[in-house]
């Protein structure tokens, strides 16, 4: 039979009369999908090769490629989509998982985009943030149930409070391994949460020695692999989280393919260089939760119980009893990924058909802590598809103290979702450790470019919430009043706690 | 001319409603600090000054020391929709109560106010096998809010001792008068004219709401009402009465009774300061300011408020953290007074002592003489 | 007195920098009328230096103690006296070619149509160096040094 392997996605238009024959674009394209030939002086496209990263297109002087979806189609059917098409024949061809990286991005519901939020007008004055306060302060950790206060001599405060992160911002990087990520990359982060007053997350793959100075801005992450986790590396964070799961492969543990293994994060992670890493499933030491106790008290006590410990789940079907389960356990902070989660690598099937929406999670997780009084034990980080500042204000309305984002920011120091990042190729020089590649992320440009974004978002959130009539965020947490449904079915809005819009309260 | 209409409640009774255009709420408190009473007819004046504030849609009145040969007694006045609600509520209390006295609220006909309700008061003490080694002011709590959430057309509308509210649907003026306030004698009253924004007007919905001892009326929108209920709902209070100001009630009880904070502090929590004043506040207080937002960022009261607190101990003025609606106060000899106008303290004072507008998030705290705080 | 200087950790190899000197110095100041018409082609003042996967953007760097100048026949090579930079009078120019020899850095070319050399000259008379300003990565910094 004539080997079939599909056809590629994506189609390389060059307008032949604007390209000047720089060749930037044979030079730049890591999958060698551009070759120049002198002979033709002409510049040849390989349209199989072609990830659809646009890192070409932009980098064109004179604007002459576009890249567009391949028009080579099958016959339209429903059931069988090219994509299910072309997964059997590639499986068929290597026997293997297939693989995919960042988040999943099968049309399920998107609840962000059926819920609306309220203004205030006539009866109660919207508040103008550029003329008034408008308080975004969050702090992340255990809150007690109530406070004393000494009135013995001068007022003094009387009861001990859990250690806090403070924010200044209700908006969190969240977990990205080295390794997955690029050093640069790391170091953008670090740079603008430290820079901007908020943090970031190590992920699963330790913390190289140059980011220890970053140390009080960043939360560090003990994962089932352990990777980099030594007595200095605990020390070093300002709140450790323990991974039990991530939203874009509930039930699976962490996987950064051996390409992606050098020698610098081999030295992080404390593993052979060249040697996939494949982090187990559950953590070996903890089958259940008492065991899960007994590692946050393990970590509090190395840490001399002056670090918020948190735990970071995956949204799954049970999430709210697991979450109550996790807060009794002694969690500071609870981290939920929903389903839309990104990665640096997972198996495909999984990422599109496990796990849960996190709009639904922190509604059903809030929802529940609160009725069983243990809501102030844990602040609750929602994590999962952030794309704007809407979806954020949202999540807090719903419940959440503060959001990950991760494939925002990423977005913002260039990537294009293409979804290669297993291939350990992206042109953007993220989610690489190619010498050739890293050096294209400037962490100075990206840097500027992050605090952008959270500036961006912080200055919007701040003109909606004053829309509302309100000017502290401790106001909005939770309120869910503020927001109403629209296009969901009964059951739906009742999971999320909402009104259907044209109700008044 | 004044144009009326007749709209249905949620409680089916009917009321008017005045179509001309008004401003806000107005709220009126007057205590006099030596313990010395006088008659509820004080109050309907100053209210009825500023009737410019109300729509007639809502009017009510708390007046502390009114009940002094019941004072030991909890004095529930209950709101009810028709004689089965009456029956299920007696019999409840009956169950878990000693009653010292039963008897309709004594009224005076006035046609001004449509289709009251029926309208009772009973003096009680709860059952020592019922309390059961608990805390007496949580069961009556808990009783509070079993009425209100279980027994279909009553609601209970004061239940605490020696004080009792009086509210309804109509100009507040009429209200008083049809309660015959003026035959009442208080060493505190508080006063509320409405002009309803967000509901409908009906007779549970005016102002003061109380609970215990507790009466508060408000001025103002709570934006922060959805978080403010689920906080509280952790804690056993159920908002029933479909107006945002009863959870400002039910904060006070909690803060106040439960937690033992003074109300400087409450303000501190109601009001927060901002962030950036309390980064130059000095060590110790900063560090309580901090834990306070920390721990009660859920009790803040987000959006314009004036409120008036009544409760044994005196009456209690509060404004938001960024001032969005008026509160005025005044003194003379040992009388306090809080308005939401000073035509209202100056129609029953003429030459107050001291007049001054209190601070935003600030509380104006009449004490009683001879009682702690 | 300022100068380009090259962050070569950023530097990716794209050679854009070489296309937007070029531009900048060619008659239409167009990228496709310069590259797709003009001839001579236009030749870039600066070069890209690659060895796996180290790349960097080299071009005059306007020395103080110019080997160029003092090896100029006729007086051609010059010291700009507002910039500091080093210049060539085309006029005075007569394609001797001993400063392509002499400069230490080989980033002197030969002239096109005339023999007179092309080189670096900091874009004077525009807002910022081209080869600055296009950079996608921000690798070339006009600093003082």
């Amino acid at each position: 039979m004539v080997k079939s392997s599909p056809p590629s996605g994506f189609l390389i238009d060059r307008d032949d009369e604007r390209c000047i024959r720089c060749q930037a674009c044979a030079r730049m394209c890591s999958n060698d999908v551009h070759a120049y030939d002198p002979e033709e002086d002409i510049i040849v496209s390989d349209n199989t090769k072609c990830v659809g990263c646009h890192f070409c297109e932009a980098i064109c002087p004179t604007s002459a490629l576009i890249v567009k979806h391949n028009p080579s189609q099958y016959r339209e059917n429903f059931n069988w989509t090219s994509e299910a098409i072309n997964d059997i024949k590639i499986q068929a061809g290597s026997g293997g998982v297939i693989l995919t990286g960042m988040g999943c991005d099968k049309p399920y519901t998107v609840y962000w985009d059926h819920i609306l939020l309220n203004a205030s007008q006539v009866t109660n004055p919207s508040i103008d943030p550029l003329r008034e306060p408008m308080e975004l302060k969050t702090f992340i950790g255990r809150k007690p149930d109530r406070i004393e206060i000494d009135h013995s001599t001068e007022p003094k405060l009387a009861t001990e409070i859990s250690p806090q992160l403070e924010l200044e911002t209700p908006i969190m990087f969240s977990a990205m391994s080295y390794g997955s990520i690029s050093y640069n990359t790391c170091l953008a982060l670090a740079r603008a949460a430290s820079e901007f007053g908020t943090f970031w997350n190590t992920g699963e793959g330790g913390l190289h020695s140059d980011f220890y100075e970053y140390g009080p801005r960043t939360i560090v992450q003990v994962a089932s692999g352990r990777f980099g986790v030594t007595r200095e590396y605990l020390s070093a964070g300002a709140a450790i989280e323990i991974k039990i799961g991530q939203g874009a492969k509930p039930g699976i543990g962490g996987h950064l393919p051996g390409e992606k293994v050098t020698d610098p994060i081999s030295e992080t992670r404390m593993i052979p260089t060249g040697t996939d890493a494949l982090s187990p499933a559950p953590h070996h030491d903890i089958y259940s939760i008492e065991d899960l106790r007994q590692l946050i008290y393990a970590l509090k006590e190395a840490t001399r119980y002056e670090k918020p410990v948190g735990v970071k789940i995956a949204a799954v079907h049970n999430v709210a009893p697991i979450s109550s389960g996790i807060v009794r356990a002694g969690a500071d902070f609870i981290a939920i990924d929903g389903t839309r989660g990104g990665t640096g690598a997972a198996p495909k099937v999984i990422r599109d058909n496990v796990g849960i929406p996190i709009e639904m999670a922190i509604a059903v997780v809030d929802s529940r802590l609160r009725e069983e009084g243990i809501r102030n034990q844990a602040s609750i980080i929602a994590a999962g598809g952030f794309r704007k500042s809407s979806d954020v204000i949202k999540a807090i309305a719903l419940g959440a103290d503060a959001v990950y984002i991760a494939t925002s920011a990423l977005v913002a120091m260039g990537c294009t979702v293409c979804q290669k990042c297993y291939t350990g190729k992206c042109n953007w020089g993220i989610a690489t450790q190619d010498p050739y590649l890293t050096k294209r992320l400037n962490p100075e440009i990206a840097t500027r470019r992050l605090k952008n974004l959270l500036r961006a978002w912080s200055l919007e959130i701040k003109e909606m919430i004053g829309g509302m009539g309100i000017n502290a965020i401790e106001s909005l947490r939770g309120n869910r009043e503020q927001l109403r449904g629209t296009g969901l079915n009964e059951v739906e809005l009742k999971m999320l706690g909402i009104k259907p819009v044209g109700e008044a309260w | 001319m004044v144009k009326t209409r007749n709209y249905p409640n949620y409680t089916g009774l009917i009321m008017r409603r005045m179509e001309i255009d008004r401003g806000g709420c107005s709220l009126f408190g007057m205590m006099d600090e030596t313990g010395e009473k006088f008659s509820g007819a004080q109050v309907v004046k100053a209210i009825a000054k500023m009737q410019d504030r109300e729509n007639g849609l809502g009017g009510g009145f708390a007046g502390y020391g009114i009940y002094p040969s019941f004072k030991d007694h909890y004095a529930f006045h209950l709101l009810y929709n028709d004689e089965k609600a009456k029956e299920l509520t007696e019999d409840y209390l009956e169950e878990n109560y000693s009653i010292e006295k039963a008897e309709p609220i004594p009224t005076r006909k006035n046609t001004m106010i449509m289709a009251p309700p029926l309208l009772w008061r009973y003096f009680l003490s709860a059952k020592e096998t019922k309390v059961n080694n608990g805390i007496d002011q949580d069961f009556v709590v808990s009783t509070v809010m079993k009425i209100n959430r279980e027994i279909e057309g009553a609601f209970v509308i004061s239940s605490g001792k020696n004080m009792g509210i009086f509210k309804g649907v109509g100009f507040s003026e009429e209200v008083g008068k049809f309660f015959r306030l003026e035959k009442y004698k208080g060493y505190a009253w508080t006063a509320h004219g409405r002009f309803p924004t967000n509901t409908v007007g009906w007779w549970g919905g005016s102002h003061p709401f109380g609970l215990l001892d507790w009466s508060v009326i408000h001025n103002g929108e709570i934006s922060s009402y959805g978080i403010n209920k689920r906080y509280l709902e952790n804690f056993g209070y159920n908002c029933t009465l479909f107006t945002d100001t009863e959870v400002i009630t039910y904060l006070f009880d909690l803060l106040a009774r439960k937690h033992g904070f003074d109300f400087n502090v409450i303000g501190r929590i109601l009001a927060a300061p901002f962030w950036d004043e309390i980064g130059r506040l000095p060590d110790n207080q900063r560090e309580i300011c901090k834990a306070l937002r920390m721990a009660y960022g859920s009790a803040l009261v987000n959006g314009p408020f004036a409120i008036i607190i009544g409760h044994t101990g005196g009456i209690v003025g509060i404004n938001d953290r960024i001032k969005l609606r008026p509160l005025v106060a005044a003194r003379k000899d040992g009388i306090l007074y809080l308005s939401s106008e000073e035509s209202g303290i100056r129609e029953v004072c003429s030459s107050p002592d001291e007049v001054w507008m209190p601070e935003a998030g600030e509380p104006v705290i009449g004490k009683l003489r001879g009682l702690d705080g | 007195m300022k100068k380009i200087r090259i962050k070569e950790r950023y530097c990716m190899g794209c050679r854009l920098c070489e296309i937007y000197c070029a531009t900048q110095h060619s008659k239409s100041k167009d990228l496709v009328k310069a590259y797709r018409g003009e001839y001579p082609k236009p030749v870039p003042r600066i070069l890209v230096e690659e060895k796996d996967y180290l790349s960097f953007a080299i071009q005059c760097r306007h020395c103080e103690d110019a080997p160029c100048i003092s090896a100029c026949m006729t007086g051609a090579m010059y010291r700009d006296s507002t910039s500091g930079a080093v210049l060539c009078d085309d006029d005075k120019c007569v394609g001797c070619w001993m400063c392509i020899m002499v400069c230490p850095f080989g980033v002197i070319n030969r002239g096109q149509e005339k023999k007179a050399i092309s080189k670096c000259d900091l874009c004077l008379g525009e807002e910022e160096p081209a080869c600055v300003k296009y950079c996608p990565n921000e690798a070339l910094v006009l600093e003082e040094e």
